[in-house]
């Protein structure tokens, strides 16, 4: 991989030609938490913020999109004059979320709307230093070794960037002059040392190891209906999860009745419609069946599916879910904790 | 078709009746004539249905594709789109995506003695498998064709059923619950009572195909596994809430599996294998 480093001080330089390529969007302080904003005003970037309230799945997947538009009875599909993007600021264990939804939305069945938002969006990862909620250590997606196009990695007064794809080498080209190619042996000594040291940073750390396993074995544990109990059934963990896909579709028409757009709104298998089939039947009625939905689905059938959890690690489950059901509480209690 | 998987295709809709008070069969063909009679399928896929502006649903496929050019449904009218369906007439257009699913391995059923048992709704996609076997009717052992309604007026596609009794290549077993007529003259009983019919199986020779009500699986498969057939043998096609149809949108999910790519036709060992299933 292409390795190259970049003074501290011309990041913002840098961003601002990336204005050239397409919208540039980056970690920006929303009260006392952070969102993937609009660089309109490069003073607003805050490369301190930890985890973002929405994953940067919002640009790929977004929250309430149209698929195409009807007249009559033809159909035009809505994935032409998409803007191209810059995603700055994208941690490790995001990226490895993004390369899960890579594999689900364009391995069986390619989605022609998620590949050419994925096509257009460029994604610029960026190094972090966990909090108490971070336990991507655990999950092993602390590092990411491909699935972005730059990656920059802080070591005090420059950063190491990695070159993760063709498009990424395009945006380094775009102002070549700012970058040192010549990487020092105490360039990479800095860097041995950073990993090393941030490697002991994480001070949550759960053992996975035969989550599917200890998901089965607990299929009819009292622990789902004791956290269907607590569950407000709020759908938050699915919003902020980096990794939830699903969605609902819902057709808007124009009052004239003829014309109209189907769109794809976010969804969430918490929400008690989720599998609520015409005629009235619902497939998980209680919520306890919904909670155990959703960590089978994280810990057990993406394993099953695609060889690894989609569990990245990010804590956002942790920071949001108001009664406490998160990756580290369910895991602990399916262990027999608490 | 498009590449574009979510873009419907215009059918219009070349006949419609009603099959019982609020099932209505409905007959469509792709505007292109081309790509209707290119249109292939297998028996167990389904279909996604809408009309612009109301909504999208899963339909499961009651036509063979052993007869090309036309696709037909059976479609209970029970909520917002079906209400919409129920209104369009002859000529008129809808949008239809698919088919999807994995459909019942026929390839599977080759010199197989098939035995399909049916409730009430669950005719609409064994009927395409029963007309599947009839019209390649060389290739399979012996049929057995089991089906069972609350009343008569409840019994889909009665009269094509009753003319299949003719037959002399088919075991066509019908059956009611109830007769508020007086003129049935077939079985009486719920659908469990027909399998005494079943004498002489060769189990291991021999596929079970089973649609109905949720209610009916667990006494029809006791019966079922009383003749010996083998689990993997007992194959079921189920319903779940559905809006893409190629494993994305997640409402099918159960466990690890997407009951539209996956399914909608299961095993018994599946359904044992996977928990939740029914």
């Amino acid at each position: 991989m292409k390795v190259l480093k970049l003074k501290k001080h011309y990041l913002k330089d840098y961003l601002n030609v990336l204005r050239n390529w397409g919208e540039v969007y980056g970690p920006v302080k929303q009260e006392d938490k952070y969102i993937y904003g609009l660089l309109d005003d490069l003073d607003k970037l805050d490369t301190r913020m930890l985890r973002t309230i929405l994953p940067a799945k919002k640009f790929l997947v977004p929250p309430r999109f149209s698929t195409f538009t009807f007249k009559d009875h033809s159909y035009e599909p809505e994935l032409n004059n998409l803007p191209n993007r810059v995603v700055f600021g994208v941690h490790p264990c995001e990226i490895h979320g993004i390369v899960i939804l890579d594999k689900f939305f364009l391995e069986r069945f390619p989605d022609p709307y998620y590949g050419e938002r994925r096509r257009r969006t460029a994604i610029l990862g960026l190094s972090c230093v966990p909090d108490d909620k971070c336990f991507a250590k655990s999950t092993n997606t602390h590092f990411a070794e491909f699935g972005f196009d730059l990656a920059f990695n802080d070591l005090d007064d420059f950063y190491l960037v990695w070159v993760g794809s063709s498009l990424g080498d395009d945006l380094i080209r775009l102002k070549l002059e700012l970058f040192d190619e010549e990487i020092k042996q105490s360039d990479l000594q800095k860097y041995m040392e950073w990993r090393a040291w941030r490697d002991t940073q994480y001070k949550l750390n759960l053992d996975l190891t035969a989550m599917p396993d200890i998901m089965e074995l607990n299929y009819e544990s009292p622990l789902w209906e004791k956290l269907g109990d607590k569950c407000l059934a709020c759908g938050a963990c699915s919003m902020v999860c980096p990794t939830c896909p699903c969605y609902n579709v819902q057709d808007q028409i124009r009052p004239n009745k003829t014309e109209g757009k189907r769109e794809r709104l976010w969804d969430s298998c918490m929400y008690k419609q989720f599998a609520l089939v015409a005629g009235g039947h619902n497939f998980r009625e209680k919520r306890s069946q919904r909670v155990r939905l959703w960590y089978t689905h994280k810990l057990k059938a993406f394993i099953t599916e695609f060889g690894k959890a989609a569990c990245v690690g990010c804590g956002r489950c942790i920071d949001t879910c108001p009664v406490e059901i998160n990756v580290k509480t369910v895991v602990s209690e399916l262990k027999g904790g608490k | 078709m498009s590449d574009n998987i979510y873009l419907p295709e215009p059918m219009r809709i070349v006949r419609r009746y009603d099959l019982t008070e609020d099932v209505r069969f409905f007959q469509v063909r792709p505007v292109d004539m081309e790509r209707a009679l290119k249109l292939s399928y297998l028996p167990g896929q389904f279909m996604m249905v809408s009309i612009a502006g109301v909504g999208e649903a899963p339909f499961s496929i009651s036509s063979t594709p052993s007869r090309p050019g036309l696709i037909e449904f059976g479609i209970r009218k029970v909520g917002v789109l079906t209400e919409q369906l129920f209104k369009l007439k002859e000529n008129e257009i809808i949008g239809v995506r698919g088919p999807f699913g994995n459909g019942f391995p026929v390839d599977k059923f080759k010199n197989k003695d098939i035995i399909i048992v049916v409730g009430g709704l669950g005719a609409v996609p064994l009927r395409s498998l029963l007309l599947y076997c009839l019209d390649n009717r060389d290739q399979f052992g012996k049929i057995y064709f089991l089906y069972g309604a609350r009343r008569p007026a409840e019994m889909l596609f009665r009269r094509e059923f009753l003319e299949l009794k003719q037959r002399d290549d088919l075991y066509c077993y019908l059956t009611v619950d109830k007769d508020d007529t007086g003129r049935w003259t077939e079985n009486i009983g719920v659908v469990t009572t027909l399998f005494k019919k079943l004498t002489n199986i060769d189990p291991e020779n021999t596929y079970v195909t089973v649609c109905g009500p949720p209610v009916m699986y667990k006494f029809v498969i006791d019966e079922i596994i009383k003749l010996g057939i083998p689990k993997h043998q007992i194959l079921m096609t189920l319903e779940r809430r559905m809006h893409c149809g190629v494993g994305k949108c997640g409402h099918c999910v159960i466990g690890s599996i997407y009951t539209c790519i996956d399914g909608p036709v299961f095993s018994y060992w599946d359904v044992i294998h996977m928990k939740d299933l029914i």
